[in-house]
């Protein structure tokens, strides 16, 4: 993928974007290899904000390690947990109660609408329109103040625990996310008007960014970025874990391949999430939200792996254990990192403008890239 | 001719949608810059005495003592067991009932670094006894670090009566 160090030629110029540039999102290292406005080259230097979560989980035991993993791409915890709390329950063939699976595919999905909305915000100031920012971030912060509410935190929140969830819903859970779903679709219309119409919007997307069905399978792309070339990717549907297979919903697919198909994946992913939380939220059963479990885990020797659908794509949780109470080695399989090494692809021979229009769309949080 | 015809009608209908495009947006723009109503910015901190937190909102760990400064912490280090970051260290002390004259176990002091916690409530998830809570503040800075670690016991109290 990286070219080497010395096909530079004469007159072409080499900047250094970020650590600390704003449309990075993050603490992102980019060298991009410039000949006169168009790219030649784009090399992503990893590693700013490395915290060895891996090696770090090896000496936590299995409830402990999975708060860390809210640290990783932190705009969806609750999926995060989620995918690690599936994988002790694997190894420990533990059957979460039908309460506890509701409540986290609902937390899922208000996770994943939460962190869409803050994509749309970031990817419309990246390319210089502020206001939409603003606009995503107040119908984001009503689904905070409704996490706050359950799982007492905003972003980092730790509520999946093995064998279901820490805390009962609050009762105050479902009239509010009613109101927030009323809300919502009385908003809805003004993303539409204020970006996705948008004239130079549109001329900045289309056509640019390209980036092909088979070139995302062997960039091994996850998420709305293979959905957008038309790859079907979608782990809710191929993979179904929890409940997911009892509901109904479709997998959004475009084919434009281009910039503006992955910005309209993500727009259309926001409405199928609204319609899986309205199937749930009359339909939550009674019963235990936590099933039980002893005072240690201790995880029978072997491996395991789970995986589950963020709203980046597809986390992989790899667990090998030697029958201890810690893991022996834990591999997260983050879809951020594989999004990330097609940037190259995409604007390689476009301009300098349009890098940062395709890696918005590339949706990348930073620690999920590093970890 | 007729193609120089199309293309000019062409050209006149995109500069029109255009322009209607961008006016759709600018209306939005224009319709909250009219209705102050609808902005629901929270003039922080000059609203810190309306301002309620939610009953679980996890700010930092206390310790629940009751009106007789007596709590129902045993000394059990099942929070501390419980951390993943050593954020608490308890150092027990041995009592001497005052009646019977045996030996008691009871905590000295319960250590809290708040700067090395990352509020995931485990400890209070493991807490058999229910003696220690997240209270609701989030304002902690200070201006130095020694200050960040806490001792959660009160001085003077002592374990409630009845809790083994």
């Amino acid at each position: 993928m990286f070219e080497e160090v010395g096909t530079t030629t004469e007159g072409d110029l080499i900047i250094n974007m970020g650590p600390q540039h704003p449309a990075t999102h993050g603490v992102l290292h980019l060298v991009v290899t410039l000949n006169g406005e168009t790219i030649k080259n784009v090399e992503p230097h990893l590693g700013y904000i490395h915290r060895s979560i891996e090696k770090m989980c090896e000496s936590l035991t299995y409830r402990q390690f999975i708060y860390v993993t809210s640290r990783m791409d932190y705009l969806s915890a609750h999926i995060n947990n989620h995918a690690c709390a599936m994988c002790v329950e694997k190894g420990l063939q533990l059957e979460v109660p039908p309460r506890a699976q509701v409540i986290r595919v609902l937390m899922d999905e208000l996770t994943r609408l939460a962190s869409h909305e803050l994509w749309w915000g970031a990817m419309a100031m990246d390319l210089g329109a502020f206001t939409p920012f603003f606009h995503a971030f107040r119908e984001r912060e009503v689904i905070n103040d409704i996490m706050e509410e359950t799982c007492g935190a905003r972003l980092t929140m730790n509520y999946m625990v093995p064998g279901g969830v820490m805390h009962d819903l609050h009762p105050n859970f479902q009239q509010r996310v009613k109101d927030f779903l009323q809300l919502y679709k009385r908003k809805i219309h003004e993303y539409d008007e204020l970006v996705t119409g948008n004239i130079i919007f549109q001329n900045r997307m289309k056509g640019v960014g390209i980036i092909s069905p088979e070139d995302v399978i062997s960039y091994g792309c996850t998420g709305p970025v293979a959905r957008g070339s038309g790859v079907s990717s979608d782990v809710r549907k191929l993979y179904p874990y929890e409940i997911y297979d009892k509901l109904e919903f479709d997998e959004v697919l475009e084919d434009g391949c281009d910039s503006f198909a992955r910005y309209m994946v993500r727009i259309r992913e926001m409405q199928q999430s609204v319609r899986i939380i309205e199937q749930l939220i009359d339909n939550i059963p009674d019963g235990e939200f936590q099933a039980k479990t002893k005072a240690v885990l201790k995880l029978p020797k072997g491996e395991f792996y789970s995986k589950a659908e963020t709203a980046r794509g597809e986390l992989g949780v790899y667990i090998v254990s030697e029958g201890g109470t810690t893991p022996y080695r834990i591999k997260f399989r983050s879809p951020g990192f594989s999004n990330l090494s097609a940037l190259n692809h995409l604007v390689k021979g476009g301009k300098i403008g349009d890098l940062i229009a395709a890696m918005g769309t590339l949706d990348l949080v930073i620690p999920d890239i590093d970890r | 001719m007729e193609d120089e015809a199309m293309f000019l009608k062409q050209y006149i209908q995109d500069i029109w949608g255009a322009i209607k495009s961008l006016a759709t947006g600018m209306k939005r723009t224009g319709y909250y810059f009219t209705h102050h109503k609808e902005i629901i910015t929270q003039q922080y901190p000059d609203n810190r005495d309306t301002l309620v937190l939610p009953e679980r909102f996890k700010g930092e760990v206390v310790m629940i003592h009751d009106e007789n400064n007596e709590h129902a912490c045993t000394g059990c280090t099942a929070c501390e067991l419980a951390c993943p970051n050593a954020t608490i260290k308890i150092i027990t002390k041995f009592d001497v009932d005052a009646e019977t004259g045996k030996k008691k176990k009871a905590i000295d002091t319960f250590v809290y670094h708040l700067e090395l916690c990352t509020m995931c409530n485990l400890c209070v998830e493991a807490c058999p006894t229910d003696a220690i809570k997240m209270a609701q503040t989030f304002e902690h800075s200070v201006f130095d670090r020694s200050q960040l670690t806490k001792k959660l016991n009160k001085p003077g109290s002592k374990i409630r009566a009845g809790i083994e």
